[in-house]
């Protein structure tokens, strides 16, 4: 049956096995991020999860966007984590204090944040589907957007790393 | 025409398949055999300015050393410490050899840029770049490749088990992560006056020397990417990382045989392809160099056909490893706390400044605003910015000294 959809005429094969296998690496780095015995291991697989999601960007053909998640996510963001983790508790070898006895109140969390990104998805995109032939958009368009329509959120969301930079001043400073 | 689409979209032959294959190898070869020739080309320069004689035994003039030195690490015994984790001390030589190898991808290698033919070429009948793909970000996917080489080093360092890689190891992150910010932000000087992404695309604004934007980009935003790009490969007199006097080896200390080899060749690549990266934002890649002063006039041509943008390209490219070979021989190394001071005091807010700078007289141009009151506000608001930023690091200054040192 599933054979018969993919051969459809209207619908990508290879996209969609690309599609399929990028996402059960993204699902078992997600599982591995949360099991992991090694602070160290469990952020390798979430530069798994993250690169994961920039190889599906790829796979849409939002080059800019992809690009952008390694440069932000993979590049600076996990970079800054690892130092941290390792000026301060980067063990070799297995860690027995790393299970929280109250793990399990993050599923009823990650199943609320899927069901609001889920409705946000569906309810925004309705029945749109991307052209089969889409190309990537100009890096011109996309700043257009952003320094225009999207400007207020894109503003707030600034404000959220000053806030997140004047909080690693003041935590970091006595003067 | 597919084969300048790095997404491979729409209907694909074998024939253009196979173009892009060809480029691949091509670009496999061309890389390892130039790092090669690197460190040959870098111990016979040092020699020649420590005066010695350097390599001189294998191969004619010594150039199959690298060659012969290679061999011989292949067949080394590969040792692996016990107390390390095992799997990624065996992940990390790839992680920091595999984007080094990416770099070449997006760098335009030959081509035609005269007129309006903005480097395509024509091969078995398919139009296609000296490139092995040319995205529209491509000068976003150096900087991405260029933060995800800190991975190699840093969990080299960690999963080594032991003290010294690790020190070297968070030094160099450190340091990678500081020198990021200025080596993007001089990047930005370079984008915003070509206006496109794509390395192509800026090579193709560099179109003769009076369009290399000597004044905008070519003194400042040069520089600080010079030093910073210098700072990005740890090479001296950043090269705190290996500093083989205070940290044995550094983050390499423990790796033998192959391992290390492959950090000696992702090390003396990303050199050539930082030279190369240099070659494409500043100074027109293949474009030649042409001459038109009084009654002097020259094209650039070299008489060699298609070959002539990639020969323009590797002379560009040969300047830049020499600067490179010609720090490490006369530069001291420099002390940590200098090296900070000036990434973040100095690096990072000039690059911002200019910058600041270029978009004000770009806006203004648009705008038609007069260029002097542009020159005369921007200048200001740079003179308040710098008065705020030296009275805050001698505040700061001040109350270390008061408190006493914290480590």
């Amino acid at each position: 049956m599933s054979a018969v959809i993919l051969a459809a005429d209207d619908i990508q094969v290879a996209q969609n096995i690309g599609f399929g296998i990028i996402a059960a690496i993204m699902v078992i780095g997600a599982l591995k991020v949360v099991t992991s015995k090694n602070v160290v291991h469990a952020a390798l697989s979430l530069v798994l999860v993250l690169s994961g999601a920039a190889a599906q960007y790829i796979l849409l053909g939002a080059e800019f966007v992809a690009v952008s998640q390694i440069l932000v996510y993979v590049g600076a963001v996990m970079v800054l984590f690892l130092f941290g983790v390792m000026l301060t508790r980067a063990k070799l070898g297995k860690e027995t204090d790393l299970d929280q006895p109250k793990a399990w109140l993050g599923v009823p969390v990650a199943l609320l944040m899927l069901g609001v990104l889920a409705w946000v998805l569906i309810d925004g995109f309705q029945d749109e589907r991307l052209p089969a032939d889409a190309t990537s958009k100009a890096a011109v368009e996309i700043s257009d957007s952003v320094l225009g329509p999207a400007l207020v959120p894109f503003l707030a969301l600034t404000f959220v790393l000053v806030a997140a930079v004047i909080g690693g001043i003041v935590l970091a400073r006595k003067d | 025409m597919l084969a300048l689409d790095p997404l491979l979209l729409g209907d694909l032959d074998l024939g253009d398949v196979l173009v892009v294959l060809l480029k691949v190898v091509v670009v496999f070869v061309i890389g390892l055999v130039a790092t090669m020739l690197m460190v040959w080309f870098e111990r016979k320069t040092i020699s020649g300015m420590q005066n010695r004689i350097g390599p001189n035994k294998a191969g004619p003039w010594g150039l199959l050393q690298t060659l012969a030195d290679g061999t011989k690490l292949f067949f080394k015994e590969d040792l692996i410490p016990e107390r390390s984790d095992r799997f990624v001390f065996k992940l990390a030589p790839y992680l920091s050899f595999v984007p080094a190898f990416l770099v070449w991808a997006v760098i335009p290698l030959g081509g035609d840029f005269t007129g309006d033919k903005q480097g395509i070429v024509t091969w078995f009948g398919r139009e296609t770049r000296v490139q092995l793909a040319d995205p529209q970000m491509g000068v976003l996917l150096l900087l991405a490749l260029s933060s995800i080489a800190v991975y190699g080093i840093m969990l080299a360092g960690w999963a080594s088990g032991s003290k010294y890689p690790l020190l070297g190891s968070v030094r160099a992150s450190a340091q990678m992560v500081s020198y990021e910010a200025a080596l993007g932000m001089s990047i930005g000087a370079v984008l915003l006056l070509a206006g496109t992404l794509s390395t192509s695309g800026i090579v193709d604004s560099q179109d003769g020397i009076t369009n290399w934007h000597l004044v905008s980009t070519g003194v400042l935003p040069f520089v600080i990417f010079l030093i910073a790009a210098t700072a990005e490969l740890n090479r001296p007199p950043f090269d705190l990382v290996e500093a083989e006097q205070e940290l044995v080896g550094g983050f390499n200390t423990e790796y033998s045989s192959i391992r290390f080899a492959l950090f000696f060749l992702a090390e003396f690549m990303n050199t050539i392809t930082m030279s190369a990266v240099i070659v494409t934002l500043f100074f027109g890649g293949p474009q030649p160099l042409t001459i038109d002063i009084g009654g002097l006039q020259w094209d650039g041509d070299l008489y060699l056909g298609p070959l002539n943008g990639t020969i323009w390209f590797f002379l560009k490219l040969l300047v830049f490893l020499y600067v490179y070979v010609w720090f490490r021989a006369t530069l001291p190394r420099l002390r940590y706390d200098q090296l900070m001071n000036l990434g973040w005091k100095l690096l990072i807010p000039a690059s911002l400044a200019w910058f600041m700078l270029l978009a004000a007289f770009k806006l203004g141009q648009d705008q038609g605003w007069n260029r002097v009151v542009v020159g005369a506000v921007g200048l200001t608001v740079i003179g308040v910015g710098v008065a705020l930023l030296s009275a805050a690091i001698k505040v700061s200054a001040r109350n270390r000294e008061r408190e006493g040192a914290m480590f």
